[in-house]
């Protein structure tokens, strides 16, 4: 098959398997897409795992801590697919560490309060469920598999982030309080997250169907499903813009796309902390690996 | 090494593949894919087979006229069309006769 | 039920507790990605053995296992001192896991004989699942047996077993207990008792 045909052939709905053969651009945007995922999932665990070790009830412990394990095994399921396209698992952590790759920008950020336990699951799990719903039909079929499995393990995630948020908000002035703060922080970085509103004929990732969807019609998504659940709880998000126009279309104050690029390429408040993190982490279990991977070798 | 794991959401359903898991040896891979794809409970049962195990077939052969295999081998609606038409008139036809008798 | 097994009950429960808290430190940095959901799983399990034994003291005591888990000081908890180390090494952490199944699996073969039929098919229940534990514990040691890190951390932490099975040698708690203490209720302290979350 010729590019040409191959083009033709993913924009028609077709899809491909790892014995199939890649053009190579194709085969490189796949990579760099896929494991930026994996990445952000692997990332994603450091600001929640904080929490779950001061969960305040057992069932909130649980929970948490199967999300986050959620998170894990997102990551192994991910990068499992890299590998079979050729990068191995390893030479996705070098990379990751280094900061030759990247991860998505909102685990970039703190986690300061319980509130953000809640908002992350509820707010920024959606706007990733977002993006992963469209995924469902990415012209690299395993991919597309291994979404199924993600998308059903989120849902339950967006259950406990609103079983959080709820009982909070029906809770203490004070418990409300931490809703309000987290939202305020956390509303910039989530309006960002789907990315510039570049068109998406001139999106490579939706040219290869790799996404489904363009960002600004995600973004939209987001704004659609997640706006009326805010407002309805009696909260606001900081911006005085956001409102639907007359067209059903949402209109908002522009994201800070500088704040964007800074954050993804390792200049976000705990970039370095978390990477460092892993990096260590990495290192000193490295003993471990070598001992159980070695044998089977 | 790469094992591949196969799962049955419910008794009665075919065995699917699921994904795979590294590991180190049969022990390793049945706690992770136990832990992958059925800590919710999601399935009844797992096949894992070490990867190396696996024989893909991706080609297959199929050069001459097999339409004898396929539904378009039977062309059955010309000729149920011919066998009631002449059936019908086969009944008309003895109508006749039996009213001459 | 008598304030003796109530006592057994809340031992073994705290030990389940504060371990499950150690072991889920691993969720999100263990060694292999796999091995971090399996361990994970291990983590939620022992937290979820805790939460049914506190049940079933919360209703003799009219409070409720949350009460019990998060609401006591920590010097009225009465778990072992192994159970409150921070292991931050693999090593470690498997060879604790290893011994205390290994002592957990006796303790549960007695609590399967109690008097009580609703302790004693408690205990049957988690038993079943302690077989995976147990399982996985002896994994890891077949392969790890030849590590230094593993032996020496065998050796160091075996003594401590002895607490696990005798409450006469429980004794004081290590200053970790009030470290992991302060972390674990700082959200739940935050807000008055009884507050839900």
């Amino acid at each position: 098959m010729s590019e040409t045909e191959f083009l033709e052939y993913v924009q028609s709905g077709g899809q491909v398997e790892a014995t199939d053969e890649l053009p190579d651009d194709y085969r490189a945007k796949l990579i760099k897409f896929i494991e930026m995922h994996g990445n952000s999932e692997l990332m994603g665990v450091l600001p929640e795992r904080e929490w779950l070790l001061r969960a305040p009830t057992l069932q909130r412990k649980l929970a948490l801590t199967a999300k986050v394990q959620d998170e894990v095994g997102h990551s192994q399921l991910i990068y499992r697919v890299v590998e079979d396209l050729g990068k191995p698992r390893e030479q996705c952590l070098d990379d990751l560490i280094s900061g030759k790759s990247k991860f998505h920008n909102v685990f970039h950020y703190p986690t300061k309060t319980w509130g953000d336990v809640g908002v992350i699951a509820w707010l920024v799990d959606a706007a990733a469920i977002i993006s992963q719903k469209a995924l469902l039909k990415c012209s690299y079929a395993p991919y597309a598999r291994i979404m199924k499995k993600i998308c059903w393990e989120e849902s339950f995630h967006i259950l406990h982030g609103r079983d959080v948020i709820l009982t909070l908000m029906n809770g203490t002035d004070d418990q409300r309080e931490l809703v309000h703060e987290a939202l305020d922080r956390w509303w910039g970085p989530l309006m960002q997250f789907h990315g510039n509103p570049i068109a998406k004929e001139n999106d490579p990732m939706y040219v290869w169907r790799i996404k489904s969807q363009g960002n600004e019609e995600a973004r939209q998504q987001f704004l659609d499903g997640y706006v009326p659940q805010i407002w309805e709880l009696g909260l606001t998000v900081p911006d005085p813009k956001l409102r639907k126009n007359e067209d059903d279309v949402w209109e908002y104050s522009e994201p800070d796309w500088d704040e964007l690029k800074s954050v993804v390429t390792g200049h976000g408040p705990r970039s370095q902390d978390r990477l460092d993190l892993r990096r260590m982490a990495r290192e000193n279990s490295a003993w471990v690996r070598k001992v159980v991977l070695a044998e089977a070798a | 090494m790469i094992y591949e794991v196969f799962r049955q959401e419910r008794k009665g359903q075919p065995l699917q593949h699921a994904g795979s898991v590294e590991a180190a040896d049969d022990h390793f891979a049945d706690v992770y894919a136990r832990e992958q794809y059925g800590r919710r409970g999601e399935s009844t049962a797992l096949w894992i087979v070490p990867r190396s195990a696996v024989l893909e077939i991706h080609e297959f052969v199929d050069e001459l006229n097999r339409n004898y295999h396929r539904v378009d081998g039977y062309p059955l609606k010309e000729k149920l069309k011919e066998a009631r038409e002449r059936a019908a008139s086969a009944k008309s036809a003895g109508a006749l006769s039996a009213g001459k008798d | 039920m008598h304030e003796k097994v109530q006592n057994t009950l809340l031992e073994i429960a705290d030990d389940e507790l504060i371990l499950g808290w150690r072991d889920s430190e691993w969720t999100g940095i263990a060694p292999l990605l796999e091995e971090d959901v399996a361990f994970s799983s291990i983590a939620q399990n022992e937290i979820g053995h805790a939460r049914a034994l506190y049940e079933l003291v919360a209703r003799e005591r009219g409070t409720t296992a949350d009460a019990l888990a998060f609401d006591r000081s920590p010097d009225e908890y009465r778990c072992a001192p192994i159970v409150e180390l921070r292991l931050l090494d693999w090593g470690q952490t498997i060879a604790r896991h290893y011994l205390y199944e290994e002592a957990d699996a006796i303790r549960l073969e007695r609590l399967k004989q109690s008097g009580d039929s609703e302790v004693a098919g408690l205990a049957s229940k988690i038993d079943r699942e302690e077989a995976y534990h147990r399982m996985h514990a002896q994994m890891w040691f077949d392969r790890l047996q030849g590590e230094p890190r593993f032996t020496a951390a065998l050796d160091e932490l075996r003594p401590q077993t002895t607490a696990l099975l005798d409450s006469e040698l429980r004794g004081e708690h290590t200053s970790e207990l009030t470290e992991l203490w302060e972390e674990m209720t700082m959200v739940r302290r935050s807000q008055p008792t009884g507050t839900k979350w």
